[in-house]
């Protein structure tokens, strides 16, 4: 089973700071991590290696020092890990990003499986593992939390969270699935792994390599902008009602009949 | 701030982090739990298995890394920073291993090293008993040979991993005559008929780790289980004991790290007399004399285990030296830590009254810190006579 992994690396969430006055994340000096739905992600299509054989290729767009996102993929067991970086990709939002990685999915030959992590935990859109399905014409589902195949090795049955529960559906491969932390407990890289890592080369892949239209990556690429940040404010306040009990019931009634609450 | 630099290969460097990940991922969330309930941690072994770990010290075609002492008293420290209950289970798979790895045939080495590298197998070592612990000629375990078999009788007391490893590394008497030179080591499996387990001892600390009893009653093992020549046992025994020794310094070092840790945590954030704790001068030369002698314990560990990697023979001395003074401060930093912590230390909601209470076995097991005193005093009188 051939299965393509897409990888990003994010700023750590536990250690980041925001510059108020900015507007922005402070990036320097802060710890580069594998977004975490991503590593679920990997473990899922590692299980399947394991079960089923085949090759788990490991894909992240980003800046040069992402390259250590995907040397930790092939020390969990990744048999190989390709970078996407050009200065021409930076400022992608998600339309550029899925373009970006669906031609290099298209470079890398025919493929089985993508999986992806629900979303990226400092962008939150959600929408590149769709939006990545969309751009090469598979059948996806996502917020995959339990994922099996079935006999015939070409039908895969996954459960879907949602509102009200899951749904179990089926779809066959190739095919795209977004997958939630609760599907699996990723495993711990190995020594004969991380050693392996090392060694291996990680091919950098730029917009013409992978024959990207240079209107269509980047930030000229992109259908939006950001166009500022900022915390909200959250102010609360408070009121104290005196008197006797009643009184003060009274009081809060009468509050919360004008707040139109009651 | 500048650390001391041990100036560790790319490779040692890679084995401290996968160590320190798997303390701080797998075991420090459960170690309390394994504590309360005496709970054999299984799952860790095989998340250490999985992470290749019980073969650094085996040789590659046997599927080890070839690795010396070294790197293991680097995995070793970096998972009693998490739970020495828990490494010391690790540690006994090497101890028991040791034996068959120096001693072993080749058929012995290929049958049972590349299982013990994967970790599918953990290993035990049987030397103590009732009668013999500090004096191990003292045993009473006898092995007879009876046509193509040995046949083995008496009982192993306190036997790390007992009933949970699968192989077992045994000193029996086969000539009592002799004294230690009529010693004889073996290699017992789990389910050889008249071999069998006492129950689970109760411990003061080290609680996720097994100690049991090990029953032979006629036990009968194929001849070839040998393990060196017939009067070795007691040779292969020490020989294993110095190399383990510094690994046991290397526990105590990465326990003692731990405790420093909650201690300077803890005195940086208690706040009394309209401070932090830590601003006061009795409680930064404790802190002081902890990190220091901390720091002096690992630098000693670590060039006694490179020196042994060297291939240096006749190591008793220094791998005693590395063992002794690095327990000892070891229950001192610990007990340190319980009283910076003050009362709060004494409660199990907080991680160092269990150090502490572990740290003790430390000064016992693998040879008491004062048989460590009498290997060193005996080197030296040994060394001063050829001057």
């Amino acid at each position: 089973m051939n299965i393509v992994v897409c990888i990003k690396q994010v700023p750590n969430a536990k250690t980041v700071r925001y510059d108020t006055e900015k507007g922005t994340l402070v990036r320097e000096g802060v710890e580069a991590i594998i977004n975490p739905f991503d590593f679920h992600a990997l473990e899922a299509g590692l299980h399947l290696k394991d079960a089923y054989g085949g090759e788990v290729t490991v894909l992240s767009m980003g800046p040069p020092q992402a390259e250590n996102a995907l040397r930790e993929s092939l020390s969990l067991g990744a048999d190989k890990g390709v970078l996407l970086s050009d200065r021409a990709f930076a400022g992608a939002d998600t339309l550029a990003t899925t373009y970006t990685l669906a031609k290099a999915i298209e470079k890398l030959g025919p493929v089985d499986l993508v999986l992806c992590g629900k979303q990226a935990i400092d962008g939150d859109t959600a929408q590149v593992g769709p939006g990545l399905a969309a751009r090469l014409g598979l059948p996806y589902v996502t917020c995959v939390n339990a994922l099996s195949v079935m006999d015939d090795e070409k039908t895969i049955q996954v459960r879907r969270i949602n509102e009200d529960g899951y749904d179990i559906l089926e779809l066959e491969m190739p095919a795209l699935l977004t997958v939630l932390a609760s599907i699996n407990t990723p495993r711990l890289p190995s020594l004969k792994g991380k050693m392996m890592a090392r060694k291996t080369e990680i091919p950098i892949w730029d917009a013409e390599g992978i024959g990207a239209k240079p209107s269509m990556v980047g930030l000229t690429g992109s259908a939006t902008r950001v166009v500022s940040t900022w915390v909200p404010t959250f102010e609360a306040r408070r009121e104290m009602f005196g008197g006797s009990a009643e009184e003060q019931v009274d009081a809060l009634v009468s509050r919360l009949k004008a707040a139109g609450i009651l | 701030m500048t650390q001391v630099n041990y100036f560790l290969t790319e490779e040692q460097q890679m084995i401290v982090d996968l160590a320190r990940q798997i303390a701080k991922e797998k075991i420090i969330p459960v170690r309390a739990r394994l504590d309360e309930n005496n709970e054999f941690p299984w799952d860790i072994m095989r998340d250490i298995a999985q992470a290749d770990l019980f073969g650094l010290y085996i040789p590659e075609q046997y599927g080890g890394f070839a690795k010396g002492c070294f790197e293991n008293c680097l995995a070793l420290e970096q998972l009693a920073y998490g739970c020495i209950a828990v490494t010391t289970t690790f540690a006994a798979s090497a101890l028991g291993g040791y034996p068959i790895l120096l001693f072993g045939s080749e058929k012995q080495k290929a049958r049972y090293l590349p299982d013990i590298a994967s970790g599918k197998r953990l290993v035990a070592f049987g030397l103590t008993e009732a009668n013999a612990g500090s004096d191990a000629a003292g045993i009473q375990t006898t092995a007879v040979e009876d046509g193509e078999h040995w046949v083995l009788n008496g009982t192993k007391q306190w036997i790390t991993s007992g009933g949970e490893a699968e192989i077992y590394t045994i000193v029996a008497m086969t000539n009592k005559n002799k004294g230690a030179r009529g010693a004889t080591a073996y290699i017992v499996e789990k389910g050889d008929p008249g071999f069998s387990f006492g129950k689970k001892e109760r411990k003061m600390g080290l609680n996720a780790s097994s100690t049991t009893e090990l029953i032979m009653n006629d036990c009968r093992i194929p001849k070839d289980r040998i393990l060196g020549r017939n009067g070795q046992g007691f040779l292969i025994a020490m020989r294993t004991l110095d190399i383990a020794r510094p690994g046991i310094g290397s526990i105590a070092v990465g326990l003692a790290q731990a405790a420093l840790d909650e201690a300077v945590k803890y005195a940086r954030q208690r706040i009394q007399f309209g401070q932090p704790i830590i601003s006061f001068q009795a409680l930064q030369h404790m802190l002081a004399d902890m990190a220091t002698n901390l720091e002096a314990s690992r630098a000693l560990v670590y060039s006694v285990a490179r020196t042994i990697d060297d291939g240096k023979k006749d190591t008793a001395k220094i791998s005693a030296m590395a063992k002794l003074f690095a327990t000892d401060m070891s229950m001192r930093v610990t007990t340190d830590a319980v009283q910076i912590l003050g009362g709060y230390g004494y409660m199990k909601s907080y991680p160092v009254e269990k150090m502490m209470r572990d740290a003790k076995i430390l000064q016992i097991y693998e040879g008491t810190n004062q048989i460590m005193c009498n290997i060193i005093g005996q080197a030296l009188n040994k060394e001063y006579a050829k001057k």
